[in-house]
């Protein structure tokens, strides 16, 4: 039964196995500072227009009582007016804890939320930062959608934000 | 001597209200801790002043009697800790509601200029004590009539519009931009009215704050259109002084000849 299960397993994925999918690495850098908290972090991806296709991760203080949490989540101020003002928090599937320094994967799949069905274009992934009594940051990197072939991306933070991989897969 | 500061700092404050066209004339102003808010259990708590700098209380405390705050469902509501300081008051303010709150100091009054005894008085108050508050041997009597507003905006959430419905009275903004979704680099385009209808040809002036750490005032101004329409593009993040100024002859009081209308706002331009 053991050995039949990934067989068993091969086949029912099998049609979403096709499916496109993105792999994202967020790295959150490690700081020497005298008072660190985790910073709040927003990912989402925007058409040309700037309207946004997708929220994929909002990372923020859920553990504080009274929601407090959500009074520092303004200072994502890019994703607050895309659309973090627009939103219900919790959101599921797509918010939660924040995270410690590292890297961070995060995987997509087309037709899957929290991705959904993009239309074909030309889009922008957006990763936001803001750490409190700390600096804020915002690195964007453009993609279009869907790949034609195996795509590797990256973009690079200078502060509170490290590496950034963005890979996509036809 | 109370009495003489209490007087001083209320012709100060008329002063300011009644001039705002003079260059030198101080500044009224409200400043909020913040102006985009998020989470239900929100806050703010707001600076009232009359001053020299922006933003700087360095002259008057405002007059909190004259506050009016409309939430986003269009009720008022009040305003807590009500405080009036030497230089500036101050009050907090609960934002539990989802979008834009207005909060204003609305002044409506008279403001008469006289000789007794050969010697220049001023005085200030509703038009209807002017008949008991100047003597009966006052000379040269000239009576202005004055409608300011001087305002400022908070959100939680989005954006909303229930709360900037003009009231009809004096100088109004209407906004076509939301006043809380200013961005650096950004154009934002207001509307001025005064009696609820569109202002043309009136100066529009935009001061960044920060005033004490420059030389300049380095003032950017616009003119309205003959819809009452303007724009400003913001050259920087920053607490915004807007001021707009306006004389006519609709008094409703009989015995001002002349009418004084000031709009101020304060809005906050977010950085990209």
């Amino acid at each position: 039964m053991r050995r039949l299960l990934p067989f068993a397993f091969c086949l029912t994925v099998a049609a979403p196995a096709f499916a496109a999918d993105m792999n994202l690495t967020v790295e959150i850098p490690e700081l020497k500072v005298a008072e660190y908290h985790r910073p709040y972090v927003a990912v989402w991806i925007e058409r040309e227009d700037h309207t946004v296709a997708a929220n994929l991760a909002v990372w923020y203080d859920v553990r504080k009582k009274d929601g407090e949490g959500t009074k520092w989540l303004k200072d994502m101020r890019q994703w607050w007016r895309r659309t973090g003002r627009d939103q219900t928090m919790p959101i599921d599937g797509v918010s939660g804890a924040t995270r410690p320094a590292g890297q961070h994967q995060l995987r997509f799949t087309d037709g899957k939320p929290p991705l959904g069905t993009l239309a074909p274009g030309h889009y922008e992934i957006v990763v936001e930062a803001a750490r409190e009594v700390g600096g804020h940051e915002t690195q964007r990197i453009a993609f279009d959608w869907p790949a034609k072939a195996s795509t590797h991306l990256s973009a690079k933070g200078s502060a509170e934000l490290g590496q950034i991989n963005l890979d996509l897969n036809p | 001597m109370m009495k003489h500061a209490f007087v001083r700092a209320a012709l100060g404050a008329a002063l300011a209200l009644a001039l705002p066209m003079a260059a030198q004339a101080h500044k009224m102003w409200m400043v909020p801790s913040a102006t985009v808010v998020s989470g239900d259990d929100a806050w703010v708590t707001v600076d009232a002043a009359v001053s020299n700098e922006l933003y700087y209380p360095d002259h008057f405390p405002a007059q909190l009697d004259q506050l009016v705050i409309t939430a986003p469902d269009g009720s008022t509501v009040q305003a807590e800790n009500e405080n009036k300081g030497k230089y500036r008051s101050t009050f907090d303010l609960a934002v539990p509601q989802k979008g834009t709150y207005r909060i204003a100091l609305v002044n409506q009054g008279v403001f008469a200029t006289y000789e007794l005894d050969g010697q220049k008085k001023r005085w200030r108050g509703n038009a209807t004590d002017l008949k008991a508050g100047l003597p009966a041997n006052a000379k040269n009597v000239e009576v202005n009539e004055m409608a300011s507003r001087v305002e400022t905006f908070v959100t939680q959430g989005s954006p909303s519009t229930g709360a900037l419905k003009p009231t009809g009275k004096g100088m109004e903004l209407v906004p076509v931009t939301a006043p809380n979704d200013l961005v650096s680099g950004e154009k934002a385009t207001f509307q001025l009215l005064v009696d609820g209808k569109p202002a043309a040809d009136v100066k529009v002036v935009a001061i960044d704050g920060g005033t004490r750490y420059r030389n300049a005032q380095d003032e950017m101004d616009t003119t309205t259109d003959k819809d009452g329409k303007f724009s400003f593009t913001w050259p920087a993040a920053g607490m915004y002084w807007v001021n707009a100024s306006a004389e006519d002859k609709k008094t409703s009081t009989k015995e001002a000849k002349q009418r004084r209308l000031g709009y101020t706002a304060t809005l906050e331009v977010l950085p990209q």
